[in-house]
């Protein structure tokens, strides 16, 4: 019956899908839609259906057969002209844009470590954290505050270090948790499979019960109020007086700094993410890239093949540290505030997630992981969430049984439910997709070996059986 | 001299001695087998001198340097490479890919050449990746590099397996048990690549073997290893009419028998 109907579908769609690849379809289709769905959140900032028909058709450049020039200058103005006016409109887009790409760094990194390696790291959330609270640091008062008491700073407390140096950071960030990555790998790479599993998650929290806890003898990090006041680069002035002039009139108005900060950050990351990107591609294309592999397939063939595993397991472990670092420090100026709070265990489940919705080991996979959580997290269940509320504050009724909205209970709120949710998604994931939305080239391949071997194995047993009943026959 | 020289090896397992002062000389160019009963210690030796296990005893010595205390993958760029009993190629890999693995410790690109794509970089990849189609070529592979490994049959599987072991250019290869699961056909075909390898390639080969035709075919000598020790040591004749090894694989009634009989032909091949 099911079969029946995919086949069905499949004829009907086949031709259509087949007709959008054919010549200079696939071009009018991409810019159309980004055209159309750019003017819908343009006219409609609020509307969380626009926004996601936008996103929508900025996958298109992906997905779609085009050319990789036109899919390179499409990018470039997807960034840098149609996301910084809608996300001008509504600020809340440029968030949601963020969030998507420091999860997509994390994930990425993640994936360098579960999905290449083979090494289940439940604590990864940690290295964020070092980051994040290595600016939160020395980018707030916080280092003249070490002996006063928490939570309070006397009037005329310095800032340690120019705002500027946030840049250096970033790149110390990098450095200082890939440094922590190998440290806290050199004793824990010795344990295997699961137990390695228990000894990152003990890790993650550790991490987080330190930022919690420091603020007692010394005041390092202010404990579970977190360090606020934490710098921000300073913008030039003739940066916000140029965009205001290119870009002021389609927005509609000039923009202060305090806004023009979240198209800074928004660009910033996407700097970042575009590196980590590369660097991951090239990685995993190279001797580096196959050593991780052969290590997660066999550990012991692949020293026995001269591969210095511990050695590739620390570097995976850094490498993965060092872009979550770089996103900590992005994080903690972006908030100007950091407390322990983002970064507990669910936090490191949330990134694992991603890497196992969008495919273990395949890179377009994790960013799509990173947006699909981010998205649902940010965007569709808390839309729900409104709709709800706006429906319960009506007077409405469902009509046939005369149930009237008002009474729903909060408890049904949908954004309550955002875990409950995601276990659902993973369940069904590992059931019918355990490749993931989007999966590695080995994987598919390993997949359509493993289809290909099933269809052998059918069509190998049926002339047996039949032979054995001409057999019987004769 | 002697290219690998082990001395009074011993390996324990909690109560069991696995390797029992084992004293073993492989020469240069030569083609050797180890044989002997299931659970004799043949792969346990194998294991000891490729690093996986540590022998509590005793020392190996191969073309000049210790053995002993090296992991695993030292071992390996130092010249050893082996093939496993059950095979363990990397399954989500390609054939290709394998053999790329293989060749790891040759390749000496580091993370910043691989992140700049540098001209040696490209140059190395290209080198690297026709001298794997070369090695797929020698052990008799064709148009299956971008096959993931675990979808190959059986006996090329094998070969991916060799292939991926010579591709390091070792001095020394150990082959633990080549041709189990082959068909008289392949495994004829496995002599033949196991010659080539020795006579085209200078490779020293150190094989563990049970099919006593293989054995007696290709080995210029024969070790026989039981319980953890080496009961007999020579050529295919001399091994053939050995009581010892008589005894030890068929019992000692039927070893007396043969050898009043002197019906050694068949002895050992049960």
């Amino acid at each position: 019956m099911l079969k029946d109907l995919k086949n069905r579908t499949a004829s009907f769609l086949g031709p259509l899908l087949a007709a959008t690849k054919k010549g200079r379809t696939p071009y009018y289709i991409t810019i159309g839609a980004l055209l159309i769905s750019t003017l819908l959140v343009y006219l409609n900032p609020l509307s969380v259906p626009a926004f996601l028909l936008f996103l929508l058709s900025v996958s298109l450049v992906y997905v779609m057969p085009l050319k990789r020039v036109f899919r390179i200058i499409a990018a470039a103005i997807i960034a840098l002209v149609l996301v910084p006016v809608i996300g001008i409109r509504n600020i809340f887009y440029l968030e949601v844009i963020f969030q998507i790409s420091i999860f997509a760094a994390l994930a990425l990194g993640l994936n360098i470590v579960v999905g290449f390696t083979g090494l289940l790291n439940m604590g990864y959330i940690a290295f964020y954290a070092v980051g994040a609270y290595l600016w939160a640091f020395f980018g707030s008062q916080q280092p003249f505050l070490l002996y006063s008491i928490p939570g309070t700073v006397p009037p005329g407390t310095p800032f340690l270090l120019n705002p500027n140096f946030f840049f250096l950071f970033l790149f110390l960030g990098a450095a200082v948790t890939a440094v922590v990555g190998i440290l806290l790998g050199l004793p824990v790479l010795r344990v295997r499979g699961d137990y390695l599993a228990i000894v990152t998650l003990g890790f993650g929290e550790l991490i987080r019960v330190l930022a919690n806890n420091l603020d007692k003898p010394i005041n390092l990090t202010n404990g579970p109020q977190g360090i606020t006041r934490i710098q921000r680069p300073t913008i030039p002035t003739f940066v916000l007086d140029s965009w205001n002039t290119i870009f002021g009139p389609i927005v509609g108005r000039p923009i202060a700094e305090g806004e023009f900060y979240n198209l800074f950050f928004y660009v910033l990351a996407l700097i970042v993410i575009m590196i980590v990107i590369f660097t991951v591609i090239r990685l995993d294309d190279s001797r580096i890239g196959r050593a991780w592999t052969a290590i997660r397939e066999d550990e012991l063939a692949a020293s026995a093949m001269g591969i210095p595993v511990v050695r590739y397991k620390l570097a995976a472990f850094a490498v993965a540290a060092s872009f979550a670092g770089v996103m900590g420090v992005l994080f903690a100026s972006s908030r100007i505030f950091v407390n322990p709070e983002s970064f507990d265990f669910m936090q490191s489940i949330a990134v694992l997630s991603m890497v196992i919705l969008g495919g273990l080991g395949s890179i377009p996979g994790a960013i799509l992981g990173a947006a699909v959580v981010v998205i649902l997290n940010l965007q569709i269940l808390q839309g729900l969430s409104l709709w709800l509320s706006s429906l319960r504050q009506s007077d409405a009724v469902i009509p046939l049984i005369n149930f009237p909205f008002s009474s729903i209970s909060a408890q049904l709120d949908p954004a309550k439910y955002q875990r409950m949710l995601f276990g659902l998604i993973l369940i069904l994931m590992m059931i019918y997709r355990p490749e993931g939305l989007i999966p590695a080239k080995r994987r598919r391949r390993e997949m359509l070996a493993k289809k290909k071997e099933i269809e052998l194995e059918i069509t190998d047993t049926k002339p047996a059986i039949e032979s054995e009943a001409e057999h019987g026959a004769a | 001299m002697a290219l690998l020289e082990a001395t009074n090896v011993t390996k324990r397992f909690g109560g069991l001695t696995a390797v029992d002062k084992m004293n073993f000389v492989l020469d240069q160019g030569q083609m050797v087998s180890i044989i002997g009963p299931n659970g004799a210690g043949k792969t346990t030796f194998f294991n000891t001198l490729t690093g996986i296990y540590r022998p509590e005893e005793g020392g190996i010595q191969f073309n000049g340097s210790k053995l002993i205390g090296h992991r695993p993958d030292q071992i390996a760029s130092l010249g050893i490479t082996r093939t496993f009993q059950n095979i363990r190629l990397f399954g989500s890999m390609t054939v290709i890919e394998n053999i790329l693995v293989g060749m790891h410790y040759r390749l000496k690109q580091n993370g910043i050449t691989v992140l700049a794509r540098s001209g040696s970089f490209k140059r190395e990849e290209a080198e690297a990746h026709a001298r794997a189609e070369e090695m797929m070529e020698f052990v008799g592979l064709q148009d299956v590099g971008n096959e993931l490994a675990s979808s190959l049959p059986y006996g090329g599987q094998r070969r991916v397996e060799i292939a991926r072991a010579l591709a390091s250019q070792p001095m020394l290869l150990l082959l633990d048990e080549p041709t189990a699961g082959m068909n008289p056909h392949e495994t004829s075909e496995a002599i033949a690549l196991f010659r080539s390898i020795r006579d085209k390639l200078g490779i020293t080969i150190l094989l563990i073997e049970h099919d006593m035709h293989v054995v007696m075919e290709i080995s210029e000598r024969i070790s026989v290893m039981d319980y953890g020790r080496k009961i007999a040591e020579g050529s295919p004749a001399e091994i053939r009419a050995d009581a010892r090894v008589i005894e030890a694989y068929l019992g000692r009634g039927a070893a007396a028998q043969l050898t009043f009989q002197e019906d050694s032909n068949g002895a050992a091949q049960s």
